[in-house]
């Protein structure tokens, strides 16, 4: 039956779509409303119930908003920039196994077996976004936040890439389902814990705290909001941007947050599997939702940390992010799948 | 109008004749988030690195000191209180106990120690929104409003006795506009325990972070010997050792009779001055309670009808006997009220940000000759590009909230 494998396939690839994009609106609100508990205040409590009709309430206002392009700005780079922030993330979303298989059909938008490869490379396209509306905007702190922007995602992207590097070692393997499948031997076997070697341990840990640290910096997230840090360059790269233009950015920095999430949770901390709750044998339909909710409640819990992380450190200098990316992090990765090879080396070959 | 046909780029390159190895200059306001006021600083940029800094001001003139040489010593408090609008009640009472050191009044015990009470309460508000501003500035957003929670409390208090929030106009020549209420004890005591534990929190949260003392240690550095030839007061010299304080060195409103010591640091750089403002809080704070403690009865105005108007009662109220409508009637006229006789006088005092001196001219008549006022805040600015050569654009917005510039002060 080809018709029925496509009409799941399709059904798969537009609910990816739309966990990618329908994230965005849940986190603004959460951010929002996580920030004003840190902040000792109410946050956004009038639209709808609970305020959680807030981001529609901001689409709307964003529709609503003049549209301005600045004089002799570059329009079809300025036009363009904010479509290279949102797509990619978006599009590296369609390689990650977001739940168990439920029958036959397994739960991942596309089943490539070089997936994490893929969304390395398509994760790096953002930062063409960043360099190029800073530049179209004519203006100079947008420059100076697009120059920031590109700097800083080319150095952190190193630490980013060795520590994804760490996790595939441990799996042996750059196909998403066999990463996640491997990590589903009990707890221990998430590749956090070493992947199943309790030798390993040490590089387990260092691997996701430095993941998640370059993810901090891939995002424009604090402490690496340089970019875009409102008390210096006034807005950085999207200084210039208004109405759904600015609303890309925006949204491109909440899909890419989502997304970043999604691969910690994936490559680190055993996917949709979590003992006691789900059953890789368990393919029917309870057990498929049972792994989403497992799979999005690790992600939300990685997301809360970036938020919480946001609304209490203070921000690094450009030339402390330049050191502690290439002095501290590159040095400390690198040492990282090093110090996992010789443990791989010593325990029979296999990480 | 011309149209615009050429970016500046374009202009500039047809002029200089090079877009190569240029340096950038950008403009640090006076529309900028970070500068706090109405501030614009030109620079030139190497990088990220700065090159020079040309500071302009006067983007809030507003003329106070030569609007109050039209109005009556009283009607000029109205006009302080706008001057430095993170601290007004300093700026009322500085400008009262410079009339009356003029006319040679000596204030009751009670209106001395009720403006103890405020200007160190305006002093702990002053601090506590500026060191939630260095921490903003650097990113981390929750302290900021952190503070301004304590500081909404702190306003609550000024709402009570004053009438406004920030407007205050509480001093008169020889007294207070009126008495404070009648719990004006148990409201600040209610404030103090909670303000305390926010100056803990924030010292918390930012004394050992990582970040925060990397982003402020040996940033905008100055040595004491410089701290002074740059006429800096207040904090930012104290934060460099020296032990500068009005309240220490000419005490005024009795400060002599509270004990409280006066937080140096020897850096003298941003992390510095924060420190010395935590700690100058608590210092405060310890003032407050004694003063508390001690709040003597009686009046709070001198009992002198030609200066401070007589209290409105049977004998003299202004519908009933004729003596008491004339006094009262008397002060408001034109040629009577306060009359300051011919001199010159000139008055610091210790306000949040700095030395906030009145520099008075009367020709004895009820309106100043000259009305000037040395602002912290002017003399504290001037060292801001020599505090920023060399730094990274960055720092520029770490010494700015460092220095506590108030525009309203600083253009007067």
């Amino acid at each position: 039956m080809v018709t029925k494998d496509v009409l799941y396939k399709l059904v798969v690839f537009l609910a990816t779509v739309g966990i990618a994009v329908g994230l965005v609106p849940i986190m603004t609100i959460v951010e929002r409303r996580v920030a004003a508990f840190i902040q000792n205040r109410w946050g956004p409590n009038r639209v709808g119930p609970w305020g959680l009709l807030q981001p529609v309430a901001d689409g709307i206002k964003a529709f609503f908003k003049e549209e301005f392009v600045p004089a002799r700005a570059d329009r079809l780079l300025h036009f363009i920039a904010p479509m290279l922030v949102f797509v990619p993330p978006a599009i590296g979303f369609a390689v990650i196994p977001w739940g168990n298989q439920i029958g036959s059909v397994k739960l991942q938008a596309v089943n490539l077996n070089i997936g994490v490869l893929f969304m390395m490379s398509v994760l790096s396209i953002a930062v063409y976004g960043l360099a190029i509306g800073g530049w179209a905007s004519n203006n100079k702190w947008s420059l100076l936040g697009g120059l920031r922007a590109s700097a800083q995602l080319i150095s952190y992207e190193l630490t980013l890439g060795l520590a994804i590097l760490v996790a595939i070692m441990m799996a042996e393997s750059v196909d998403p389902q066999v990463i996640v499948a491997k990590q589903t031997r009990g707890i221990l076997s998430w590749n956090v814990f070493g992947g199943g070697n309790l030798l390993a341990l040490p590089c387990g840990l260092l691997g996701i705290l430095l993941l998640y640290t370059a993810a901090l910096a891939e995002n424009n997230r604090l402490p690496f909001d340089l970019p875009e840090c409102e008390q210096e360059l006034v807005g950085g790269y999207h200084t210039e941007y208004s109405s759904m233009k600015f609303a890309m950015f925006f949204m491109g920095e909440y899909v890419a947050m989502v997304n970043m999430s999604a691969i910690v949770t994936m490559l680190y901390l055993g996917g949709w599997y979590f003992p006691g709750i789900t059953n890789p044998a368990d393919h029917s339909w309870l057990g498929g939702i049972l792994s989403v909710g497992v799979f999005m409640a690790k992600t939300f819990a990685i997301l809360f940390v970036y938020v919480w992380i946001r609304w209490t450190f203070p921000r690094f200098k450009y030339n402390q992010l330049m050191n502690l990316g290439w002095k501290g992090l590159l040095p400390l990765s690198l040492a990282n799948v090093a110090l996992l090879a010789v443990v791989g080396v010593f325990t029979g070959g296999k990480p | 109008m011309e149209p615009l046909t050429r970016t500046p780029l374009e202009v500039e390159e047809e002029t200089t004749g090079d877009l190569g190895a240029r340096h950038m200059v950008v403009n640090f306001g006076p529309q900028h988030p970070a500068t706090h006021g109405t501030l614009r600083n030109i620079i030139e940029l190497d990088g990220e690195k700065i090159l020079k800094l040309d500071s302009e001001i006067g983007f809030l003139h507003s003329g106070f000191e030569k609007i109050s040489e039209y109005r009556s010593y009283n009607q000029s408090v109205v006009v302080s209180d706008r001057m430095n609008y993170l601290s007004p009640l300093n700026n009322n009472i500085a400008l009262a106990q410079a009339v009356e050191e003029m006319m040679g009044i000596q204030v009751t015990p009670r209106c001395a120690a009720i403006r103890v009470v405020l200007a160190e309460l305006s002093r702990i508000a002053d601090h506590i929104i500026v060191v939630g501003l260095q921490g903003m500035d650097l990113g981390a957003f929750s302290v900021m409003l952190w503070t301004f929670i304590e500081r909404e409390k702190l306003y609550d208090i000024f709402e009570n006795v004053t009438g406004a929030r920030l407007t205050t106009s509480y001093t008169r020549i020889g007294g207070l506009m009126r008495d404070v209420p009648k719990d004006f004890e148990e409201m600040i005591r209610a404030v103090m325990g909670r303000l305390e534990s926010t100056v803990r929190e924030v010292e918390y949260m930012l004394d050992e972070n990582p970040i925060f003392v990397n982003r402020t240690r040996g940033v905008g550095a100055l040595s004491a010997q410089e701290s002074i030839s740059f006429g800096l007061t207040g904090p930012i010299l104290r934060a460099a050792g020296v032990p500068y304080d009005i309240r220490k060195v000419r005490p005024y409103l009795g400060y002599e009779q509270y004990e409280f010591e006066v937080p140096t640091e020897k850096e003298g750089d941003c992390y510095a001055r924060y420190r010395v403002r935590c700690r100058e809080m608590i210092q405060s704070l310890k003032i407050i309670d004694q003063a508390l403690k001690k709040m003597p009865s009686g009046p709070v105005g001198v009992s002198d009808p030609r200066i401070v108007i007589p209290v409105k009662n049977e004998e003299n109220r202004p519908s009933g006997g004729m003596e008491g409508l004339i006094y009262h009637f008397k002060n408001f006229m034109h040629g009577h009220g306060v009359r300051p006789p011919k001199g010159e006088v000139y008055v610091p005092t210790e306000a949040p940000n700095g030395e906030l001196g009145y520099y008075l001219i009367s020709d004895g008549t009820e309106r100043p000759y000259r009305w000037r006022v040395r602002g912290p805040s002017f003399y504290n600015y001037q060292a801001f590009a020599r505090l920023c050569e060399g730094h990274m654009l960055s720092d520029t917005v770490a010494i700015l909230s460092s220095l506590n510039i108030i525009a309203g002060e600083l253009d007067r």
